[in-house]
C-alpha cells in the first residue's frame, strides 16, 4: 500500500520510476506537497498521506536550453537540438520542475505560458539503462 | 531586534584585478592583491596587528580548486595567524554574508576590526564544469535532473516576467550595454570594453577575413545576431555575467576605532538577509525574488531610509534579468515598471540613480564568492569620490545600497551605506 511508504525523496522518485506522480497531503490542514515533504510547513504536522496527482496542469515558466547539463548532453541535446526546462503548475496547486516535450524547442517564441499540459513519463535510455524522468507535454 | 547595538564603519576597501587570470593568479595571489589595495585605501594606514579576525566569503573552492578551509589559509597570507578566521558560503552571496556577519560581530563588541575577504578562482575548470559547479547552487534533487542550468533558471524567471509584464529581450540588452559602458571605465574590470567596441572589433575581424559584413546599425542589431548566441531562451551570451578569477577586501571597524583609520569612514546604515526555497518551483512568485524583498525590508527598516533615499546601487546582475528584477524587488520601481525607467536612462551613470557604476557582474566580472565584497569596494570608492577613470558619479553620494543575490535567488544580502 502506498500509504505505508515513508515520505522520503527516494520513495517519491521510485513512484516516478513506476510512472506515478505522487505527492504528500497533510491530513490536518490539507496542504498538498509535490515533490514530497514529510513535515507540513504550513501547520507543522507530520500527519501525511500519499496522494496520486492527476498529472494535469499548465505551463508556469520555461526556457529552451542550448547549453545543457551533462545528463542532457549525453541524451543528445545541443545547440542544434535544444530542450525545454519548465515549471509546471499542477491543477492540485503545487509546482514541479520537469522537461517539457511535444513543443518546438527551436522556436521558443511560440511556446506560451499558460498552455495546458499533461504528464508524460519520459523513458530515457543511457548506457544501456532506461531511466524514467518526469516530463510534461501539451494536453 | 533589527538594530545594530553600535555603529559600524567601513574604513578601507580594495579589490584585485578581475579577469580570466588562472593559472597566473590563484586564490592566494588574488587575495593578497586585494588586501594590498584595501590597505592602500586606508587613509591613516592599517596593519595586521589592528585586525582581530578574517571573514572569508567563498562559494566553492572545493569544486573549483579542490581546496576547502580557506579561512585560515587567507588569514595566514596577510599576517593574521593565529586570529579567528572563518569561511562563509551562500553561493554568489558568500562575501555579502561574510560582510554582514563582520558587521554583526563588530556591533556585538567581540571584535573591533575585521578583514572581510571575498575570493574565487573559477577558471581552473573548463567552462562546462564551471557551469556544472554553479548548478550546485540551485536544487540538485529536482531542478537539475529536469535539465536546469544556472542560466536556465534565470531564463525561466525571465519567461515569467516577460509573460506577465511584457518585458522584452531589448529591455535586457539595454542593461548589458549600460554595464559594459561602466566597466569600460573600471581598470579592475574583466571586460573594459563597451558593446559597441566589441561590435566594431567583430566587424573588423570579419572584414579582415574577407567575409560578408552584417548590416548592424547599432548594438541591438549586433546583440540580436548569431554573434550573440542563445544560451537559454530568452537569455543570450551577453545576458550572462562572466567567469572570473578575483578577490576583494573590506575593512570593517567599530565606532570607537574607525576614526583612527580615516576621517571619512563609510557607515553601515542597515543590513538585511533573506532566504527562499532553493527550487524556484517551490516559490509563489516566479517574477521576482522573495529573498531580496525580505533582505531589503530589514535593511530599510534598520536604516530608517527608503528606496527613494538610495542615490546609487550595486545590484547583482549575474544575468541581465536579475538587475531588472532587483530594481523592482528593492522597490526602486513598481513591479513591471523598471524596463521603462531603464529605457529612459535613469540607471545610467549620468541618470537619476546610477546602477552598477563598477560595470556590474556583467562587465567587471563575477568571481562568485568575491562579488559581495567587490560591490562594497565600488560603493566605498564612489562615496569617497575616488572611483577611477571617468566613472565617478557627478554628485556627492550620501547614501548607497548593495544587493548580493545567491544561487537562483535563494539567498540575498542587502547593505545600506551612509556618510
Amino acid at each position: 500500500m502506498a500509504e505505508e511508504k515513508d515520505f522520503t525523496i527516494q520513495n517519491y522518485l521510485e513512484f516516478i520510476q513506476n510512472k506515478k506522480l505522487m505527492g504528500s497531503k497533510c491530513k490536518d490542514c490539507g496542504k498538498l506537497y509535490a515533490p514530497v515533504r514529510k513535515l507540513c510547513t504550513k501547520c507543522n504536522s507530520l500527519n501525511m498521506e500519499w496522494v496520486e496527482l492527476s498529472g494535469k496542469g499548465e505551463l508556469a515558466a520555461f526556457t529552451s536550453i542550448t547549453v545543457g547539463t551533462p545528463y542532457f548532453i549525453d541524451l543528445g541535446y545541443d545547440r542544434n537540438k535544444p530542450y525545454c526546462f519548465s515549471v509546471i503548475k499542477l491543477e492540485e496547486g503545487p509546482m514541479v520542475s520537469a522537461q517539457l516535450v511535444g513543443v518546438d524547442e527551436s522556436k521558443p517564441d511560440l511556446i506560451k505560458i499558460g498552455t495546458p499540459v499533461k504528464v508524460k513519463f519520459l523513458e530515457n535510455e543511457l548506457k544501456g539503462e532506461t531511466n524514467i524522468d518526469l516530463g510534461f507535454e501539451p494536453a | 531586534m533589527g538594530k545594530l547595538s553600535k555603529r559600524v564603519a567601513i574604513v578601507g576597501a580594495g579589490m584585485s584585478q578581475f579577469g580570466q587570470l588562472f593559472p597566473l593568479k590563484r586564490n592566494p595571489d588574488l587575495w593578497v592583491d586585494a588586501w594590498v589595495n584595501a590597505v592602500k585605501s586606508v587613509d591613516n594606514g592599517i596593519a595586521p596587528k589592528d585586525v582581530d579576525a578574517c571573514y572569508v566569503g567563498n562559494y566553492s573552492s572545493d569544486l573549483f580548486n579542490h581546496q576547502g578551509h580557506l579561512g585560515p589559509q587567507m588569514a595566514n597570507l596577510v599576517g593574521l595567524t593565529p586570529k579567528p578566521a572563518s569561511r562563509f558560503e551562500g553561493a554568489c552571496a558568500s562575501s555579502g554574508i561574510a560582510l554582514r556577519q563582520a558587521i554583526i560581530a563588530v556591533a556585538s563588541g567581540i571584535h573591533d576590526v575585521i578583514a572581510v575577504a571575498g575570493v574565487e578562482c573559477m577558471n581552473q575548470l573548463p567552462t562546462s564544469l564551471v557551469t556544472d559547479a554553479l548548478a550546485t547552487a540551485s536544487d540538485a534533487l529536482f531542478e537539475y535532473p529536469a535539465g536546469a542550468t544556472f542560466p536556465g533558471l534565470y531564463a525561466t524567471v525571465a519567461s515569467a516576467h516577460f509573460h506577465k509584464y511584457g518585458t522584452t529581450s531589448e529591455d535586457l540588452m539595454r542593461i548589458g550595454i549600460k554595464n559594459h559602458e561602466n566597466g569600460a571605465e573600471n581598470p579592475f574590470a574583466q571586460m573594459q570594453r563597451t558593446i559597441k567596441q566589441l561590435m566594431q572589433s567583430k566587424l573588423k575581424k570579419l572584414e579582415e577575413q574577407g567575409k560578408d559584413l552584417p548590416n548592424w546599425n547599432d548594438e541591438f542589431d549586433y546583440l540580436r545576431s548569431s554573434s550573440n548566441p542563445m544560451i537559454a531562451y530568452p537569455l543570450r551570451l551577453f545576458d550572462c555575467s562572466l567567469v572570473t578569477d578575483g578577490a576583494a577586501c573590506v575593512f570593517v571597524a567599530s565606532e570607537e576605532t574607525a576614526r583612527n583609520f580615516t576621517d571619512t569612514p563609510i557607515w553601515i546604515a542597515g543590513t538585511g538577509q533573506g532566504s527562499a526555497a532553493l527550487s524556484i518551483h517551490d516559490r509563489d512568485d516566479l517574477t521576482g525574488f522573495i529573498a531580496t524583498r525580505e533582505a531589503a525590508r530589514q535593511a530599510y527598516e534598520m536604516s530608517g531610509y527608503g528606496p527613494k533615499d538610495m542615490q546609487i546601487a550595486e545590484l547583482h546582475d549575474c544575468f541581465t534579468i536579475a538587475e531588472l528584477v532587483a530594481l523592482e524587488d528593492l522597490d526602486f520601481y513598481e513591479k513591471g515598471k523598471a524596463a521603462q525607467a531603464i529605457k529612459e536612462g535613469e540607471t545610467k551613470r549620468d541618470g537619476v540613480r546610477p546602477i552598477n557604476t563598477s560595470g556590474g557582474l556583467k562587465s567587471k566580472g563575477h568571481p562568485v564568492g568575491a562579488t559581495g565584497a567587490a560591490q562594497a569596494v565600488e560603493i566605498f570608492k564612489q562615496m569617497r569620490g575616488r572611483a577611477e577613470r571617468n566613472r565617478q558619479v557627478k554628485f556627492d553620494v550620501e547614501r548607497a545600497l548593495t544587493h548580493n543575490l545567491g544561487g537562483s535567488g535563494a539567498t540575498c544580502v542587502v547593505t545600506i551605506y551612509e556618510k
